[in-house]
């Protein structure tokens, strides 16, 4: 069936005011989300666009039942949001938020041990299971309900994979962007976890780039845990050393996490690696038959 | 964000960790004046570049009378100096350094940084000071002690004390070396540091500690919370282009090929870049002009990418996602004409509407190539450019 999320999880929006987050508030209930309301302090009793707004997580929890969260907060206060969520015990946030000092997640990381939140991102395009439930930014309409299971640091580029698959005609269990951030709260080897024990998960594609080592770590997981058939692309070829990308995450530091390293590591460990961004989806049909 | 290595010890000497007393100079007149203040002698006048490497170029040098200081910051001040950091064009000197030299008995090495394994600050020792730390990974790796800083306590005495003695310090040295440590830590952290770097941390023969020279990488992320940092960044030392584009919100890099790329995401936008070279091409640079691809931003992006003059064809390849491909596709045609653009212009669409888009781009009657797909967008362009090149 799918990972993370399902038809019957139960999301509020942190930030829901603002216009970023009352947009893709709305696109998500259009998509069939369960989005049952949303969170800015000040606001609470009123309602928008027909979500109800509350005062804190905890008062929306309560209200709404709700497990999931998806973070609009502006990067200065977005790693306290982080925490209010896990502090009211919601299971799955997906912070969306581009560019919270990496010090602020390095706090939210040691706070977050042994409590049970889940999170994804930041700085990521967030989940989606394909037909139920979408959390975050991504276009809906380019993804099709099936069993491939996609997991990737950016969001572009995932939307690339999904529409390849589409194309071909094959629908994606669940889609995860885990961000492009370098401290973040879920990496490759999580979700290659996930997906191999979800029996309606049937083959992974796995989107990296370079900088760090969450990439390799997965592909060993692969190597020795894993039964299902894990295609891949890699990112940042030629990509200079010492420059950031874009993404935080995505700088080569002293000749560690260089795409071709990456690359030699995944093959190794049995993936197939697409030669190009655009031939992921046949690097996965290389080892897979639907 | 880089800062000069003058501006690097302020920032130290406010934490309490010792360094040299020095001072910035912009001539030679003002360099004779600071060494008579600082002290008797010898000084040591250090180019102030954004790169490493300087001593080997001649940007670090001894001075024994300030006269000699005087006619070496002249000889500084202007030059162009070239380290295997600044690549062949290398650098032009327009400040130096002045300060006390020192009896260095020994030197190490000390850093900072952000670990993405462990999410948590790590220092890092060596008693190989002075040399490439990457080096001394790859060759003795024995010779590297590290700590790994639980956020919440800070970095302990007894920490720093684990470090000092597998560094071989004894006596009075320990206590110093846990001062050090500890000053560096909250330098660290107050600044926002993603990287904080020691190359070498002396001992002098006197049995003191000092940093002798210092590297910051500080987390752009974070720059919001520290406007006394933002004042210290020195343009001159970036690349004009990516000053002006971060300036706009886009993100770009210069890179040295003739295929210059427009790509929304920074993920899509390297692999753009990757594709044009399967496909026997070479990126011009990396820019990602995020998620709201405005008519405003697709322009001021395609003049950014114009002005660097190698520049002999553009691919733009948007994953539309939330943005329709029909504005987008308006966006790219009223940039076009803005700039007068005179290369061959590849445009790949996808998303929303992306049929009134590329019907769009037909109609604007400018020289654009649609494209299907990032193969077919790469082959485009790497085929145009050749062929403009035959």
């Amino acid at each position: 069936m799918s990972i993370m999320i399902n038809k019957n999880t139960k999301v509020i929006t942190q930030g829901i005011t603002g216009a970023t987050g009352l947009f893709h508030a709305q696109g998500a209930r259009d998509y069939g989300t369960q989005m049952v309301g949303g969170v800015t302090p000040g606001k609470g009793g009123s309602v928008i666009d027909g979500f109800p707004v509350f005062d804190t997580v905890k008062d929306a929890v309560e209200k709404t039942g709700a497990s999931a969260s998806v973070i609009f907060v502006p990067p200065p206060f977005a790693a306290d949001s982080i925490m209010e969520a896990v502090d009211a015990g919601i299971e799955l946030v997906c912070c969306i938020t581009e560019g919270i000092p990496v010090l602020d997640m390095v706090k939210v990381k040691q706070y977050m041990k042994g409590r049970k939140t889940r999170l994804v991102g930041p700085n990521c395009p967030g989940v989606i299971t394909p037909g139920e439930c979408k959390i975050g930014i991504m276009p809906g309409y380019i993804h099709k309900p099936g069993k491939i299971g996609v997991v990737s640091r950016s969001g572009t580029l995932t939307y690339e994979a999904v529409w390849q698959l589409t194309c071909l005609g094959l629908g994606q269990s669940t889609c995860v962007g885990i961000g492009g951030d370098p401290v973040n709260g879920t990496n490759h080897l999580d979700v290659l976890r996930l997906f191999e024990a979800d029996p309606d998960t049937e083959a992974v594609i796995m989107i990296g780039e370079i900088g760090g080592t969450s990439e390799e770590e997965g592909a060993y997981f692969v190597k020795e845990h894993m039964t299902k058939p894990v295609a891949a692309y890699i990112a940042g070829l030629t990509a200079p050393p010492g420059k950031r990308m874009g993404h935080a995450g995505a700088i080569i530091s002293g000749g560690k996490g260089t795409a071709a390293e990456k690359v030699a590591v995944l093959q190794e460990c049995g993936i197939s690696v697409a030669a190009s961004p655009a031939e992921m989806a046949q690097a996965l049909l290389k080892i897979y038959k639907p | 964000m880089n800062i000069h290595e003058y501006q690097a010890k302020a920032i130290l000497r406010q934490f309490g960790v010792p360094v040299p007393d020095g001072h910035v100079c912009y001539n030679g007149a003002s360099a004779r004046e600071w060494a008579k203040r600082l002290g008797e002698g010898p000084w040591v006048v250090k180019a102030q570049i954004h790169a490493g490497g300087r001593g080997k170029g001649g940007g670090v040098k001894l001075a024994r009378t300030a006269d000699e200081v005087r006619n070496i910051a002249r000889e500084m001040l202007g030059m162009t100096l070239v380290t295997h950091q600044t690549g062949s064009i290398g650098k032009v000197v327009t400040r130096v350094l002045v300060e006390n030299g020192c009896n260095i008995a020994n030197e190490l090495y000390v850093s900072l940084v952000v670990n993405r394994g462990t999410s948590k600050v790590t220092v890092m020792a060596s008693t190989e000071g002075g040399m490439d730390i990457e080096e001394v990974a790859a060759k003795t790796p024995e010779k590297i002690f590290t700590e790994t800083i639980d956020p919440l306590v800070g970095l302990t005495a007894f920490q720093c004390r684990k470090i000092a003695f597998s560094l071989g310090l004894g006596g009075k040295l320990v206590n110093k070396a846990v001062s050090v440590l500890q000053g560096l830590y909250k330098t660290f952290i107050a600044c926002d540091c993603s990287m904080l770097e020691i190359n070498p941390l002396v001992i002098t023969a006197e049995e003191n500690l000092l940093a002798l020279d210092a590297k910051f990488g500080f987390d752009d992320n974070a720059v919001f919370r520290h406007p006394k940092l933002g004042d210290m960044r020195d343009y001159d030392e970036e690349d004009p282009n990516e000053v002006e584009a971060s300036q706009h919100d886009l993100s770009y890099i210069s890179l040295n090929g003739n295929i210059g790329c427009l790509v929304n995401g920074a993920g899509l936008a390297m692999a753009t870049m990757d594709i044009i070279k399967h496909y026997g091409g070479d990126p011009a640079n990396f820019l990602d002009v995020g998620g709201g691809a405005t008519i405003e931003r697709v322009t001021e992006a395609f003049k950014i990418i114009l002005s660097d003059k190698n520049v002999q064809g553009i691919l733009v390849n948007i994953f539309g996602g939330i943005m329709k491909c029909d504005i987008i596709a308006t966006g790219v045609v009223e940039a076009a004409k803005q700039v007068s653009l005179q290369v061959p212009l590849v445009v790949r669409l996808e998303g929303t509407n992306v049929a009134r888009g590329k019907e769009i781009l037909g109609e604007s009657g400018l020289n654009i190539v649609a494209a299907d797909g990032m193969a077919d967008a790469a082959q485009k362009i790497v085929a145009a450019v050749k062929g403009a090149n035959q």
